[in-house]
């Protein structure tokens, strides 16, 4: 439950700067482990994916993951990042369940990628944000606590420990302080998270779900008067795992640490945790007694030494960033930037593109993923990308309008049954017999039977009342099904009354 | 018939190669040599009876039927109790890790077996091998051959004693700060620190990961040599292995000629803290270096005198980050574990219980040494240290082959006469932790015995990185010169076990 007091942000930005920072570990995809060759994959039965090394049994060595260095190195090009030509592991020593060695394998002040900048876009702004470092570490294993109410250690039986995630590959990304971001600060936190979440996905090296854990953030925050330029105290908050989370809780933390200011009091350098539910952030464990981590180069790994020529063939793979593709494909596409701004928000722009590349006409493909798929996923409450229709399918439906055979209608009917998993859209269209009737005579007798029911109407139509005619649309709809293009019902009683 | 466990590694191996003599013949001799004088000597901590005779009778059947086996297959060998091997507690001389099962197998262990040879045991050495006297075993020491009441040297006593006490022709010792060298001096054998990476690591439990170095220990130099091509090599399992081929170290032995080599009589090993009747042994081993025809000098190495305190800072800040994984969560000595005690308290209790009294001071010296604010002080000036004794063996060997310096300041101690004297205690390895801390490769061979206590004395021969061979070159050919004078092999002039 929430106990602090907090301001209103408004009032807040009136008297303060808030001054930012984001560590976000990435999980990477590779196929095993840092310092192991056990796999990596996620789900697997507790245990089943560990050996003498990521166990940290006695006489184990680690031999690093050389696929792990080359995606660290891609990250730090893609970041902007200069990649160091030497750099060492580093031991970080505390004690608990989870780590099998007791040490944490990590970089300490020579990291491989550093002094790097991301450009993100908001609102039509970019914005930058400074990188200081994006150094390589092992993930810990996961502790389950078993027997207490709420899954914390508090009042647990016992605990079970899982190591199958114990080794695996992360990546921590830190940004310098980020100043001058004004009462934009949560929103420009949340946008650059979700820079590195498609810049991750575009090279291709994390799954980045952050329900999954793949991608885990950690936000900073201090305050500082308007016109004071040393950096307040921050807190940092743990369990900040979305993006809309990113954006809430540093919006709170903002009016929790205004209240104190304004109060007289002093901010407490601390770890908070984050309430998704309460939306609000309780205090963890104070800084002050934080652990000494004993840093020391890990003297059980050779130093890391990409060759420049390494280093520029990695440089070759690096994508355009998020904020550039994006500016290219609306351009491609013709969208304006508020449309562009909703495909982004709507998590639909890769679906889109892929629709795009089966053939469908970019605004058209819009259409459908931001209206009708987007109203199925709410209603399923899912992910757009899990409403069980994929581009491809989009693509042909679209193709079957163009191509005359179904209408607007039909089609939403058709995705419908797409999602119901019926089959391919043109499948569907034949098994029910969807198609648009073409048959003259059968559409000429609708409409001759709909003039002769109402005789008024097609009166008033022919004497040049001509939205009267959409009442005789209707009629022939209905007499067909919705299997006719109402387009062409149209030209036929105009034809039919002016004969 | 011929004392089979008087023989050399050498000679058993000939005769087991042309069917002279079986190897179950000569595993049962060792076994029956254990049997009678190893409840004196206390220098194994387990034995590995049946699997090794399976193992003797498995050679033997092969070479019935001809195929051509390695230079070693057939011969008894025994391991340190520092390396894994499956089927055979790994308990490091400790209480943490009483009858612990290792669940894989070291690469020393495994390039034994690959080598067909055949493994008695595991001997004694100090706990984590933290020691100079085997004193510091949970399960009591090992009594030095030559003399129950003296040590045999440590942390690998157990090791030479074998050799010592004709339980073993061969086995295998880890030098950190001269856990080979020391234990060869003081007990009239051979060992064998092979450069840093030259043996892989994997497997062996880590003491201080930089300094540690498996090497080989036998009773005569080119038994050494054999052994020491039969498990040094690169190992992808190890990443701080050199990738390069073994220094051709049997060749070495055989060619035991030393004509025109420049040898370098290290200044700072010797004078104030060197027993006189070891600088006179010494001394005639120079001399009889001189008349094979060396090229005798003195060099001076001006920091090694920093060696020993640089030593102590090292090597404990490693060992308490390497022995943080012994927390009785997943394995070893659990204390406490009631249902009531936390996963904290019980990491605690099983500490306190489970780790004897050096380990503990180490552990606290090395936490203190990297700890925030003193890391500086500590750690970081002993590596710079090490950097300058690293410059100094360089600038050395500029002019000159070798480098010699007696192996140890005394000769074997009595028993008990240092345990409440650390200081006295880590002044054993004077000598031998320079090449250490540089990472080189350096030997102990003996050179007689004191006139004073008539214990034997060992000669210290220290060679570039890779260049192991040189060392045998130096052992052989004094060993060649001796042999007629002593009446055969020193330790022929063994009287305390002598059936």
């Amino acid at each position: 439950m929430n106990v602090d007091a907090v301001m209103d942000y408004d009032e807040v930005m009136a008297a303060y700067e808030p001054v930012i920072g984001l560590e976000v570990h990435v999980e990477l995809n590779t196929a095993s482990k840092m310092f192991c060759s056990c796999s990596t994959s996620f789900g697997a039965e507790p245990n089943s994916q560990t050996c003498p090394v990521c166990l940290g049994l006695p006489g184990a060595l680690p031999v690093v993951n050389a696929a792990a260095v080359a995606s660290a190195i891609r990250i730090g090009l893609a970041l902007n990042c200069s990649i160091a030509t030497w750099c060492r592991f580093a031991r970080k020593n505390y004690f608990y369940p989870d780590m099998t060695k007791n040490f944490q394998t990590s970089q300490y002040d020579e990291p491989i990628c550093f002094d790097g900048h991301v450009e993100v876009e908001l609102d039509d702004m970019v914005f930058t944000v400074p990188i200081e470092r994006a150094h390589m570490e092992e993930d810990a294993g996961k502790s389950l606590h078993v027997g207490g109410a709420t899954g914390r250690i508090q009042g647990a039986d016992h605990s079970l420990l899982d190591y199958n995630r114990a080794g695996v590959p992360l990546i921590e990304i830190v940004t310098k302080p980020v100043t001058g971001c004004g009462a934009k600060a949560p929103e420009i936190a949340r946008a650059y998270v979700g820079f590195l979440r498609d810049m991750m996905r575009a090279l291709g090296v994390s799954d980045v779900r952050m329900e999954q854990g793949s991608l885990r953030c950690d936000a900073n925050v201090s305050l500082r008067p308007h016109g004071v330029t040393t950096l307040g105290t921050r807190t940092e908050t743990k369990n900040v795992n979305s993006l809309r989370s990113v954006e809430r809780a540093l919006r709170y933390e903002i009016c929790r640490q205004g209240a104190i200011l304004a109060s007289g009091g002093k901010v407490k350098q601390e770890t908070r945790h984050w309430h998704e539910d309460g939306e609000y952030t309780s205090a963890g464990r104070s800084k002050e007694q934080a652990e000494d981590y004993r840093y020391f180069p890990e003297p059980d790994l050779v130093p890391v030494a990409p060759s420049p020529e390494w280093v520029a063939e990695l440089a070759t793979t690096i994508p355009p960033s998020p904020t550039a593709r994006r500016a290219q494909l609306r351009q491609q596409w013709g969208f304006s930037a508020a449309e562009m701004r909703d495909v982004v928000a709507g998590e639909a722009l890769d679906l889109i593109e892929a629709t795009v590349e089966v053939g469908c006409d970019p605004q058209a493909a819009r259409k459908w993923w931001m209206t009708e798929l987007t109203r199925r996923a709410n209603a399923l409450g899912v992910s757009l990308d899990q409403v069980g229709v994929t581009p491809a399918q989009v693509g042909e439906v679209q193709a079957l309008i163009d191509e005359g055979v179904i209408n607007d209608k039909v089609a939403r009917h058709v995705l419908g049954l797409v999602q119901a998993g019926d089959g391919s859209p043109r499948r569907i269209v034949a098994d029910h017999g969807l198609a648009v009737v073409n048959d003259q005579s059968q559409l000429q007798a609708a409409v001759d039977q709909a003039l002769a029911e109402n005789p008024d109407v097609a009166e008033s139509v022919r004497a040049g009342k001509v939205q009267a005619a959409g009442v005789l649309i209707g009629a022939v709809m209905r007499q067909m099904k919705g299997q006719v293009d109402a387009q062409t019902v149209r030209r036929l009683i105009e034809a039919t009354l002016t004969d | 018939m011929t004392d089979l466990t008087r023989s050399s590694a050498a000679q058993l191996a000939q005769w087991i190669a042309t069917g002279q003599v079986s190897s179950v013949e000569v595993v049962q001799a060792h076994f029956d040599r254990i049997a009678q004088v190893d409840q004196a000597i206390h220098a194994f901590l387990s034995l590995d009876y049946d699997r090794a005779m399976a193992t003797a009778a498995r050679v033997d059947a092969k070479r019935a039927t001809g195929e051509v086996l390695g230079p070693l297959a057939g011969v008894p060998v025994a391991v340190k109790d520092a390396f894994t091997y499956e089927g055979l507690p790994t308990t490091c001389g400790s209480k943490m890790l009483e009858g612990w099962m290792p669940p894989y197998t070291s690469t020393v262990v495994r390039r034994l077996i690959d080598a067909d040879m055949v493994i008695l045991g595991k001997t004694n050495m100090d706990e984590f091998a933290m020691g100079s006297s085997t004193e510091n075993s949970y399960f009591g020491p090992t009594h030095n051959p030559w003399a129950l009441d003296r040590i045999p040297g440590g942390s690998g006593g157990g090791s030479s004693a074998a050799l010592a006490a004709f339980e073993a022709p061969l086995t295998i010792g880890s030098d950190t700060g001269g856990s080979i060298r020391q234990p060869a001096a003081v007990t009239g054998t051979v060992g064998v620190k092979p450069t840093y990476g030259g043996c892989s690591r994997y497997g062996l439990v880590a003491t201080a990961s930089s300094l540690d170095q498996p090497g080989p220990c036998a009773r005569t130099v080119m038994d050494a040599a054999m052994l020491h091509e039969v498990i040094c090599g690169y190992d992808p399992r190890d990443s701080t292995s050199v990738n390069a081929p073994v220094p051709p170290v049997v060749a070495g032995a055989r060619r035991a000629d030393i004509t025109g080599m420049r040898v370098g009589v290290v200044k700072e090993l010797g004078g104030p803290g060197y027993a006189p009747a070891v600088e006179r042994r010494f001394a005639q081993a120079v001399d009889v270096l001189t008349g094979l025809g060396a090229d005798v000098v003195e060099v001076s190495c001006p920091h090694f005198q920093y060696a020993l305190p640089a030593y102590y800072l090292i090597m404990p800040s490693e060992v308490s980050s390497n022995l943080a994984r012994f927390d009785a969560m997943r394995y070893g000595l659990r204390v406490g574990d009631d249902g009531k005690n936390s996963a904290e308290q019980v990491m605690r209790l099983s500490r306190g219980s489970g780790f004897g009294a050096e380990v503990k001071r180490r552990i606290i010296l090395g936490t203190y040494a990297l700890s925030s604010g003193y890391y500086d002080a500590y750690y970081g000036s002993a590596q710079k240290v090490r950097t300058l004794i690293t410059e100094d063996f360089t600038a050395g060997f500029e002019s000159v082959d070798v480098m010699i310096s007696p192996s140890t300041p005394t000769t074997a101690f009595r028993l008990g006469e240092r345990v409440d004297d650390p200081m006295a205690m880590y002044q054993a390895d004077l000598a031998t932790i320079p090449s250490n801390l540089a990472g080189n490769t350096a030997a102990s061979f003996p050179i007689g015995l004191s006139d004073e206590d008539g214990l034997p004395v060992g000669l210290q021969v220290m060679a570039p990185p890779m260049c192991d061979d040189r060392l045998y070159q130096v052992g052989a050919a004094f060993e060649a010169a001796m042999e007629g004078s002593w009446g055969g092999p020193l330790l022929n002039q063994i009287k305390e076990t002598a059936r």
